[in-house]
């Protein structure tokens, strides 16, 4: 058996029911004239590509990738895979690779040695530390190393520099998953598992294309709604996602309500008692507060606000409220939205109120979009202090202190640590004069883009940039250090539900590009870098030496290490964190035995307001939470920042499409993956298209009031009053290289996206901003939008199928045979 | 003059200021984009408290005049008002790069600080008025508006600890 996997992108069902293991399907895709019989090894590793943590072996012949197999005994994935992982591999090979540093000379980026590039980065920083001290240098990493290099780099931050600028692009794809988790259970960590879709009676969406992001995972939940006992399923989604066609109810508000929408779920489940008193008695405070601040958001309420039906809020409520088993899982539709993670905290609130957790089927995963944004949040590379410990608890730093044998004051925590949009605004002011960038491409992927390249160009700002191609962001670097990916370096990765994999090196990186990790302790030996006997602060040399050093670090914390070994990820395939000596087979579920991390002595934070993001004191916590229950908090609704207006009538929304990941680095360089969304679109309902005068295809302006995105149109069924842009295109592949051509409208979604954020978790609200329409030219063809995702045309017009023909043929085995796998 | 409408008067008169000098914080520094749309939030916070003051007030035969228009998000400002912000935000944005206007960021969350104190001092004597009159109405209120102006405080007291030691470190580097 197989399929076309760009045409059949979800492949062939194997339904199974309720409580049953889910059955193997073994995905391969290797390059056209390879067969299974001329490759050398398979090498381990998983995706790299998304959250979801697809566990593959890698197929090298000669010394090269040529193809990918899902691995049949994982967790995760039980053999499948998605179209990114087919065909993304295919970008490592790519002839614009760079192969040698690069360093700014006369205005232009000249290639160097190591010596040369290294020599600047360390030059610059220790001028700097002389004039200005530690708080002129900042670092952005990304969610795409691997723990072993994200670990470094926070002790390189935390403790040899000593600077509080640290952070990932974590910041734009998951920091409300982490803040939600830390307000509710007073820490980080994901407390269902993906077996609890095994097991759920009910499955709730919020905000999550589960079909596009971990397609993997929407395998699973389709083949449990083609099985006996199907699962109910409600979606709450502003586009007509391939979830929203297959859910029970499908819920879309308008842009940036999704508070008030959450807060008359609940107010319905309180009201027809779906409580779970026991549950709530046992394991949480302040349910009287919860209830009384919902008691006025009743569904009629939340209909006008939401423009949705108050009868479709009552009979999710419904759905909800019945729930014997109930899964939801939560994603960019809330986390980049207007009060993030007021709303996220509801859905926690959602499975408080019900007593849905720590029990097969009774899962809250607040999911993570990129493949190891899990090990940025838990090494502490998005400023945190590594291991969840909080900034404000002066045992948690001493304990780090102790550990990397330095002063508790040389670590940084009179403050919370500095988000990635705070960086950049002190970059703007001119207070930070060093940003070195790592795996990331803010000049396509952080919103106003205008402002952010003129930050990024600003000659008294020293940018060094750690990649794989010459990124728009690192066409304006200083410094420019080639990076060895996936499949070239060996390091450990956490997918959305703790689940750690080992990715083995399987070939050798192009030309004289170096792992992250090597990068960092290169920088780490020529900084000569510390501890207070005089002892090196970074003590490690090599992946598994930084792995054994992180578990020590993770000693005692929730995301505990201390039961895995690099040895162990050998064996038996995915293993979920926390994993100790005494656990050594980690553990499925959190909160199966109470919610010890939110006392007050363990807790990682606080807590914050809701609405204004202030911080909640230890005083008050201590006073509010004495025994570390879990809190069930409550927020009020507040309309988003930029309404539509007679200039500006429609909202505008971004996101991403299934083929590509993030700024298409990659993916835009697997020809599969290309072909299938070449350029960017922007999604309109018929409505709204006739009456801009718009059809299918024709050339389009989308203009807000910080700049213009020029697309073509694909009319659609999302919802009316919006547009959707995806966020991927920018400028590598076009002739004007990291910017838009001269004047003229961008390619880039963020070239019209505002700049503001949850003030609770900090994330930036993608998906929120008034917009207009205008024609600009009619089309000679549909647009370059594919068929198969929410991007569909409705009404169905004369577009041709989205196909991805021989070149992307994958093979299916399901082993057994019985009850054949069916389309 | 009854102690209570003494109070609600200059309550009264401190939130409707409070939203002005909080609107205007916003377009000061509309280059720094959180304290921008959480202190117009916060505004229109204060610009209900007082108007929930004047509704109030008429119960004890007090008059007070409305607010200013032209606070939070979505009010409509006359021609002047929007003239005027125009005018601060361009200069907000032209400003934007030099580190300086960090310290006028300081010096003004302080002061918005101060005023929230004031209020808050205020819905205290309201509350404790209102206990000592038996009078539940206007308990009801105390109970409603001023836990949002104790936010009020926290949130400035946050944002001060969160940029002072970047703004004041790097006006303090000696030879800058």
């Amino acid at each position: 058996m197989g399929r076309d996997g760009i045409a059949e992108p979800w492949g062939a069902r194997t339904p199974y029911g309720r409580g049953q293991r889910w059955p193997t399907r073994v995905d391969t895709h290797l390059q056209e004239g390879v067969t299974a019989g001329d490759v050398d090894r398979w090498v381990r590793t998983a995706s790299l590509l998304h959250s979801n943590g697809d566990a593959m072996d890698i197929a090298v012949r000669d010394g090269r990738i040529v193809g990918v197999r899902g691995r049949a005994d994982d967790r995760v994935n039980h053999g499948r895979l998605g179209p990114k992982d087919l065909y993304g591999w295919q970008a490592n090979a790519s002839p614009d690779r760079l192969r040698r540093p690069m360093v700014r000379e006369g205005g232009r980026l000249v290639e160097c040695d190591w010596p040369t590039a290294m020599g600047r980065v360390v030059a610059r920083s220790r001028e700097l530390l002389d004039e200005r001290g530690p708080g002129a240098i900042g670092f952005y990493t990304t969610g795409q190393l691997f723990l072993e290099a994200y670990y470094t780099l926070a002790v390189i931050a935390h403790a040899g520099i000593g600077t509080a600028h640290l952070d990932g692009n974590t910041r734009l794809c998951t920091a409300t998953a982490a803040e939600a988790l830390k307000e509710s259970f007073g820490s980080d960590g994901q407390p269902g598992s993906y077996t609890d879709i095994d097991h759920a009676d009910t499955l709730a969406l919020f905000g999550h294309n589960v079909a596009e992001t971990q397609s993997v995972l929407w395998m699973r939940m389709l083949d449990r709604l083609d099985g006996p006992e199907p699962p109910r399923l409600i979606c709450v989604d502003l586009r007509p996602t391939p979830v929203a066609r297959r859910a029970t109810v499908h819920l879309a508000p308008r842009a940036g309500t999704n508070v008030a929408l959450l807060n008359a779920l609940l107010h319905e489940i309180i009201r027809t008692g779906r409580t779970d008193p026991a549950f709530i008695e046992a394991h949480t405070v302040g349910f009287e507060e919860l209830r009384d601040r919902l008691e006025r958001c009743t569904p009629a309420w939340a209909a006008d606000i939401c423009d949705v039906p108050a009868r479709s809020i009552e009979q999710a409520a419904d759905i909800l409220g019945s729930a014997e088993r109930l899964t939801s899982t939560v994603l960019q539709g809330v986390y980049q939205s207007h009060q993030a993670t007021a709303a996220a905290v509801q859905v926690n609130n959602l499975h408080l109120l019900r007593g849905m957790l720590g029990r097969p089927g009774a899962g809250l995963l607040q999911m993570n979009g990129q493949p190891s944004a899990q090990n940025t949040r838990e090494c502490g590379a998005n400023g945190d202090l590594p291991g969840f410990r909080n900034w404000e608890n002066e045992e948690h730093v001493a304990e780090l202190a102790r550990l990397w044998n330095v002063g508790p004051d040389d670590i940084p925590h009179y403050g919370p640590p500095t988000h990635a949009m705070q960086m950049f605004r002190y970059a703007e002011q001119g207070t930070i004069r060093m940003l070195w960038i790592s795996g990331t491409n803010p000049a396509v992927s952080l919103p106003e883009l205008s402002r952010i390249r003129g930050i990024l160009n600003q000659e008294r700002l020293f940018t060094v940039v750690q990649d794989l191609f010459l990124t728009e962001t690192a066409q304006l670097a200083d410094v420019v250090l080639p990076a060895a990916t996936w499949g070239e370096k060996t390091g450990t990765f956490t997918n959305a539900d703790r689940t750690v994999h080992l990715s083995d090196k399987a070939v050798e990186p192009p030309g004289e590009a170096r792992s992250d990790l090597d990068i960092f302790l290169d920088y780490a030996r020529r900084m000569d870098f510390r501890d207070q006997d005089g002892g090196p602060l970074v003590s490690w040399h090599d992946p598994e030496t930084a792995f054994e050093a992180w578990k020590r670090c993770s000693a005692g914390r929730p995301c505990d290490y201390t039961g895995i070994t690099y040895d162990k990820l050998r064996g038996p395939s995915g293993i979920q964190w926390p994993c100790t000596p005494e656990r050594p087979d980690g553990t499925e579920r959190l909160y199966a035995d109470g919610m010890r991390w939110a006392h007050p002595d363990m807790a990682e934070s606080y807590g914050k307001d809701l609405v204004t993001g202030a911080s909640v004191t230890e005083v008050e916590y201590r006073s509010l939470n004495p025994d570390g229950k879990a809190v069930l908090k409550a927020a009020e609704y507040l309309p988003p920042h930029e309404p539509p207006s007679p200039d500006y009538p429609l909202q505008l929304t971004t996101g991403r499409t299934l083929y590509h990941f993030h700024t298409r680095t990659k993916t835009g360089r697997a020809p599969q993956l290309n072909a299938a969304a070449p350029d960017v679109w922007v999604e309109v309902c018929a409505a709204d298209a006739r009456a801009a005068g718009v059809a299918e295809g024709d050339l389009v302006d989308v203009t807000t009031p910080r700049g213009s995105v020029r697309a073509k149109a694909r009319i659609s069924a999302i919802r009316p009053g919006l547009l959707f842009l995806p966020f991927h295109y920018g400028y590598w592949d076009t002739a004007s290289g990291h910017e838009p051509a001269e004047d003229g409208p961008g390619r880039a979604a963020n070239e019209a996206t505002i700049t503001d954020w949850d003030p609770v978790s900090k994330q930036p609200l993608f998906k929120t901003c008034a917009a207009r329409l205008r024609l600009v030219s009619r089309g000679d063809g549909p647009a370059p939008a594919p068929t198969t995702t929410s991007a569909a045309p409705f009404p169905p017009h004369d577009v041709p199928p989205t196909t991805g023909g021989t070149a992307a043929w994958t093979d299916e085995y399901v082993p057994g045979g019985e009850g054949e796998a069916r389309r | 003059m009854s102690g209570i409408t003494l109070v609600l008067r200059a309550l009264h008169h401190g939130e409707n200021a409070l939203a002005d000098d909080l609107a205007a914080a916003a377009e000061r520094h509309a280059a720094e984009h959180e304290i921008h749309h959480v202190a117009l939030d916060l505004a229109a916070w204060s610009a209900e408290h007082g108007s929930v003051l004047r509704s109030t007030a008429k119960r004890y035969d007090l008059d007070l005049p409305a607010g200013a228009a032209g606070t939070g998000h979505h009010a409509e400002g006359p021609l002047t008002t929007a003239l005027l912000t125009t005018v601060r935000e361009k200069a907000s944005r032209l400003l934007g790069g030099r580190p300086e206007p960090g310290i006028l960021l300081l010096r003004d969350l302080r002061d918005l600080h101060l005023a929230a104190t004031e209020n808050s001092l205020h819905w205290e004597m309201l509350g404790q008025a209102a206990r000592a009159a038996k009078d539940r109405e206007l308990l009801a209120t105390v109970s409603d508006c001023h836990p949002q102006t104790l936010r009020q405080m926290r949130w400035t007291n946050t944002m001060i600890k969160v940029l002072s030691p970047q703004v004041l470190s790097s006006l303090g580097q000696p030879g800058q």
